[in-house]
């Protein structure tokens, strides 16, 4: 438990259990749920470039979430009343490459299944560092514009009817969105970041009358999950990114409990 | 280029001006040609049959739609040079916000400031003391910490009027406001309508179903007909002048 490979576990899944649930609060009310997954694989596509090119795969990957949560505002508008299909599509894209990717670099030393179940215990300096730097930019972005991120969650068109640059603030939602999926692949993996955007929001739905609420609870609910998943993983030697959404989906079903007693 | 026509009698300022307004959804021509002027305290009742391009012509007027041909001017300057939001409190039509948001009535009527003028400004107390006031004037005041979803249709319109008019607009643009709410909900929202026209430096814009109580108020001829838009017009003119230009303060203290 004091290894220094399971300290740097524990920094890492604590920041990101503030940073994702957040976020996924946000694509969760906007009703981009399934985003997270669409980011996450087309990430890994990413992540499987770096490795073949021999550039941090991390750095890769963000750009490749990127770049793919521009191509779904593109064809978001395009499909105007059908948003899902380009979330679809994009991540049909994202896996295909992936795999093509991953078999092109069957020789290197790629190890495939790190990113899709994710490998906390293998973070390194570098990357707690990144992941730092995505913590405080997501939280500088939320402090500041807490405000303006209310309301355009709420109701994108008054928003737009007050003055708010409100193109702008999408494209905001979606880098901050692409930023944060790309940094919890290493913590759960590609197929679980998902879990980490949505279940907090779930459980915080459930239970919050309002916004602060809801904000505060989605934050408790992440780190608690990802502080005690990682604990639980590291006393029975289980996959720390399964442990974690278990432990959220305990927490879920706890909440829906909770609101069953008070209603 | 742009600011308020010098005119002697300020209280004829001219708030909203369509010049030869046209729109079309695809091949669909829904708006054609139209020009219509709207004063101060006039009070504007639109009225038209379903897709006579009632809510085309409001959403191009707040700037969520462009038209395709013509030139909306509002309080003299051509809207695409407008940064004065803040002057015009927006109803939308039935409002399409998901029941289960995590918003109390008083998040959702504060949000009525966060414009241009409020980023990454803080909230002073002065704003939440604004809030307080537009509940209470709107009889909302016990629901404050109540969750958005969890009131009835009536409620939740007093809700969005009071976002409305937490800026003290000077136009307020109301999309069919009455719809959806029960017969005595919707009279009490008529009069403080009324009221407020009356007795507050404002302008109406408001399409309505309603014949009935557009007619009762706005007379029995509209002031104009363009396509299958109908424009009927109150100008009120008996200007007891408001002492107290803080339209939330005068309003409590009149009691509607």
């Amino acid at each position: 438990m004091t290894a220094e490979f399971f300290q740097r576990a524990l920094i890492g899944g604590a920041l990101i259990a503030v940073t994702a649930p957040l976020m996924g609060l946000f694509l969760v009310l906007r009703r981009l749920a399934m985003i997270g997954d669409t980011l996450s694989h087309v990430s890994i596509a990413g992540v499987a470039l770096g490795f073949l090119i021999n550039v941090y795969p991390v750095a890769v990957g963000l750009a490749f979430a990127i770049a793919a949560s521009f191509a779904i505002e593109a064809l978001r508008r395009t499909y105007r009343t059908f948003a899902e299909l380009s979330i679809a599509i994009i991540m049909s894209g994202g896996i295909a490459l992936a795999s093509i990717l991953f078999t092109v670099g069957r020789g290197y030393n790629m190890n495939v299944s790190s990113y899709l179940f994710g490998s906390i215990y293998t973070l390194d300096g570098t990357d707690l560092i990144v992941i730092a730097a995505v913590t405080a930019v997501v939280l500088a972005a939320a402090l500041l514009l807490k405000k303006e991120l209310f309301l355009l969650t709420f109701e994108e068109e008054a928003a737009a009817v007050s003055g708010l640059p409100v193109r702008y603030f999408n494209v905001l939602i979606s880098v901050l969105a692409a930023l944060v999926i790309s940094v919890s692949i290493k913590i759960v993996g590609a197929l679980l970041v998902s879990a980490l955007l949505t279940i907090p929001a779930a459980c915080s739905l459930a239970l919050a009358k309002s916004f602060r609420q809801a904000i505060a609870l989605v934050v408790i609910v992440g780190e608690v999950s990802v502080i005690a998943g990682l604990w639980i993983a590291g006393i029975w030697s289980q996959a720390p990114g399964g442990t974690i959404v278990l432990v959220m989906i305990a927490a879920l079903l706890l909440s829906l409990a909770a609101r069953k007693i008070r209603v | 280029m742009s600011g308020i026509p010098a005119r002697a009698d300020s209280c004829h300022r001219e708030i909203v001006a369509l010049e030869q307004v046209s729109y079309a959804f695809g091949s669909q021509q829904v708006i054609e040609n139209l020009s219509f002027t709207a004063r101060e305290r006039d009070f504007v009742g639109l009225i038209g049959a379903n897709g006579a391009g009632k809510t085309t012509l409001l959403r191009m007027i707040v700037g969520l739609l462009k038209p395709d041909r013509g030139q909306i001017r509002l309080f003299g300057t051509p809207a695409k040079s407008f940064k004065d939001w803040h002057l015009i409190g927006y109803v939308p039509q039935r409002k399409q916000f998901n029941p289960l948001f995590p918003a109390t009535v008083r998040e959702v009527v504060l949000s009525g400031l966060y414009g241009r003028g409020k980023l990454l400004k803080r909230l002073s107390k002065a704003d939440a003391l604004r809030a307080e006031d537009a509940m209470d004037t709107l009889h909302i005041g016990e629901l404050a910490d109540k969750r958005i979803g969890a009131l009835s249709g009536g409620q939740q319109q007093r809700v969005f009027l009071a976002r409305a008019l937490i800026n003290n607009p000077k136009l307020l643009i109301l999309d069919e406001p009455m719809v959806g709410i029960d017969a005595e909900t919707q009279q009490n929202f008529f009069h403080l309508l009324r009221h407020m026209h009356q007795r507050h430096n404002m302008t109406f814009l408001m399409v309505s179903h309603d014949m009935e109580m557009v007619r009762s108020y706005l007379g029995q001829e509209p002031k104009q007909v363009s396509g299958k838009l109908s424009f009927y017009v109150r100008h009120s003119h008996d200007l007891e002048d408001c002492v107290e230009t803080d339209l939330l303060h005068t309003l409590r203290k009149e009691g509607t």
